[in-house]
């Protein structure tokens, strides 16, 4: 059974997998009916790059979501804004230069909100407030002062704030995917290292792992990302496409390497899709298109993935209910009959309704179809089936009550205390004969 | 004589603070190898804190830790350190197994992935726990105890000599205290050191030969029949421990 249920949500994972793939490409043929959209060489650079630029910042952003730090992530991206702008004051409008201005600005951030949480008694949400308004608002007077100068090739600088896809170029594309190509290679270099700081940073640094250093590599990727993305996503919704995939991930299965697998076709088809329809008028900004889809994603996650979704989980409330109200009725009117005079006699419907209240008409119902009771005049009664089982499942109740008392006496072996399941089943013959000895010496008692 | 050429764990003059309060103060402390020691005292008597300062896991104020005769940097491999339950998030996605394996990352170094031959060892060590049956499950559909267990295999795997568990039997099930007091038992008997933050004075005598306790300072340290009495308890936890009075913890102790 536990194969199975594991086998399952690989099914579903794979399949979802499938799916958004399958959407993704759809959407090509599909936007060009809905919005008559061409093709052009602009909106295949776009969409390659929003693609690449989604799945990568999904895949580093798991780690974010993982280790509980989104608003890390968004305060760095806050305060890559600065650094954009002081790269434009020195070195004028060149996207490599103004990239590696921002993750400057955005690294001295990291280091000081970390500076602040180790030297100081300020906590870890005061810190990343003090960050992201201190360099945001540097960024925006920043930004400004640039505005007023009088030269032309300041026009579009404000696009880091939104984002604005239908600005990248070829080699734009070919820098985000040889960054993405370096991110992966960090990862997989990495990855336990990664994965057990994130989990369990204590027992990390008490193994000899040197937990600072890794923390600021793993952040340094999380920048890079971050970086990256901001002329898609812009600084403001950035942290979206960041955590965004993850959380949709995390949704559909209890697996790392599957969560990065899923964030990252997530993130291609929120980055991608958000990029194309934005650059289908140059006055749609990226950033919150991308981050529609993917708040999108989000939602549909959330509420259908199995085990997790809301969908799922009250079903599988409905189904309890139905099992328990049945099981429960059984038991009462197998109290009440032996009580009463046998199994042979009527139990009143008056009583059965009042025990069980709700329950009652679920539990009967399914009996009935069941052939475990069937009405008589006055009421109710258990037929033969009906009394089997309720003894089988009390004898079930008494044998777990036995193990509890005596399974460490008598050296049983030690299983997992679950009422529901038999626990005939579970343990092997000889354990079993000698719990029955004592429920038959309980019972003389 | 010759048992104190062989002590495990040797700490001098151990202080440690938090902001102006200190946790610890001024801890000398000798373990000899092979003993099952628990340490005991009252809430924020800082107990943790002192594994964790002895695993340079929060900075020391003053003092010095001696593992056979090495300090930390050079003793890391024969130790293995189990951390509260709480300290981690449950719902991280992994499983059971490789929440064992993450035991064997020290050895394997930096670059390295774990192989068959790790997965045996933690396969091995989850059945020692009684978690065979649990190995692919994920962590956070483990009970608390379980959660417990796999922590405990974590430690086992590394197959250290000086074993630290902070709090292992808190809110944890029978089945599970069963399972630690027989691991402990067997780390004893292959010759181990273990050191376990405890909060039940009742099973003190019957689980551990050895006892500190303590309360932000040491106040008595040592075989655990020499030292469990009225009065040392009466020292480490003022005079609310009542029921001391009674005289039944002592005849436990006693026998």
């Amino acid at each position: 059974m536990l194969l199975e249920a594991r086998w399952k949500g690989d099914r579903a994972v794979w399949l979802i997998i499938v799916l958004i793939i399958v959407l993704g490409f759809a959407f090509i043929p599909l936007s060009q009916l809905l919005f008559g959209l061409r093709f052009t060489y602009t909106v295949r650079v776009v969409a390659l790059g929003g693609s690449i630029l989604g799945a990568i910042s999904g895949v580093v952003g798991c780690f974010a979501v993982l280790r509980q730090e989104s608003l890390l992530g968004d305060a760095l991206s806050h305060a890559a804004l600065p650094g954009v702008a002081l790269a434009f004051l020195f070195f004028g409008r060149e996207l490599s230069l103004l990239l590696i201005g921002a993750g400057i600005a955005s690294w001295i951030g990291m280091r000081f909100v970390m500076a602040l949480l180790k030297s100081t008694r300020i906590k870890q949400d005061t810190a990343l407030g003090i960050v992201l308004a201190a360099w945001f608002a540097a960024g925006i007077a920043l930004l400004a002062y640039i505005q007023s100068m009088p030269d032309a090739s300041q026009a579009g600088l404000d696009e880091f704030i939104f984002g604005q896809a239908a600005a990248m170029i070829e080699a734009d594309v070919i820098l985000i995917s040889g960054v993405s190509l370096f991110l992966l290679l960090m990862l997989a270099l990495f990855w336990k290292e990664f994965k057990l700081v994130t989990f369990d940073p204590e027992f990390a640094s008490a193994n000899g792992l040197r937990v600072g250093a890794v923390n600021t590599l793993l952040s340094t990727l999380i920048v890079i990302a971050i970086v990256l993305g901001l002329q898609l996503a812009g600084v403001i919704l950035m942290v979206g496409m960041l955590v965004a995939p993850g959380i949709a991930a995390r949704q559909w299965t209890h697996k790392l390497d599957q969560m990065l697998i899923l964030a990252a076709v997530f993130g291609a088809f929120a980055g991608g899709v958000g990029a194309v329809i934005s650059a289908l008028d140059n006055d749609i900004p990226t950033g919150p298109m991308i981050i529609v889809v993917a708040f999108t994603l989000v939602l549909a996650s959330i509420a259908l993935a199995p085990g997790r979704g809301l969908v799922w989980s009250r079903l599988r409330q409905r189904s309890n209910r139905r099992r328990f109200a049945a099981q429960n009725v059984l038991r009462d009117l197998f109290r009440y009959a032996q009580a009463h005079g046998g199994f042979e006699s009527a139990v009143p419907d008056a009583f059965i309704r009042g025990v069980a209240e709700r329950s009652a008409q679920l539990g009967l119902r399914q009996l009935q179809a069941e052939g475990q009771v069937e009405t008589v005049a006055g009421g109710w009664r258990l037929t033969a089936a009906g009394v089997a089982r309720a003894q089988r499942r009390r004898r079930n109740e008494g044998l777990w009550d036995l193990y509890r008392l005596y399974g460490d006496e008598l050296g049983l072996p030690v299983v997992q205390e679950s009422r529901h399941a038999e626990l005939s089943e579970l343990l092997p013959r000889s354990a079993l004969a000698a719990l029955e000895s004592k429920l038959k010496g309980d019972g003389d008692a | 004589m010759e048992g104190r050429s062989e002590l495990a764990l040797s700490v001098d003059d151990l202080t440690v603070a938090y902001h102006d309060k200190p946790a610890i103060w001024d801890i000398d402390l000798a373990v000899p190898e092979g003993a099952l020691m628990a340490i005991v005292g009252p809430n924020g008597a800082g107990k943790s804190s002192l594994i964790k300062a002895v695993l340079n896991l929060i900075p020391r104020a003053a003092g010095t830790v001696a593992f056979y005769g090495k300090p930390y940097e050079k003793a890391r491999s024969l130790v293995a350190y189990v951390p509260q339950r709480e300290s981690v998030d449950w719902d991280f996605p992994t499983s059971a197994l490789d929440v064992v394996m993450m035991g064997l990352y020290g050895k394997l170094g930096w670059f390295r992935r774990p192989g068959p031959r790790e997965r045996a060892r933690a396969l091995f060590a989850l059945e020692q726990v009684g978690l065979q049956d649990f190995v692919n499950r994920q962590i956070s559909q483990l009970s608390g105890g379980q959660q417990q267990r796999a922590f405990l295999a974590r430690a086992l795997v590394q197959d250290a000599q000086i074993y630290f568990m902070d709090e292992p039997f808190a809110a944890v099930d029978a089945v599970t205290e069963n399972a630690i007091v027989n691991i402990l038992r067997e780390l004893k008997k292959g010759g181990k050191t273990v050191l376990v933050v405890h909060h039940d004075l009742q099973t003190v005598c019957e689980y551990f030969d050895w006892l500190t306790l303590l309360n932000v300072e040491i106040i008595a340290s040592g075989p655990t029949q020499e030292i469990f009495n009225a009065e040392n308890l009466r020292r480490t936890y003022g005079g609310r421990v009542s029921y001391l009075h009674g005289g039944q913890l002592l005849a436990a102790g006693g026998g």
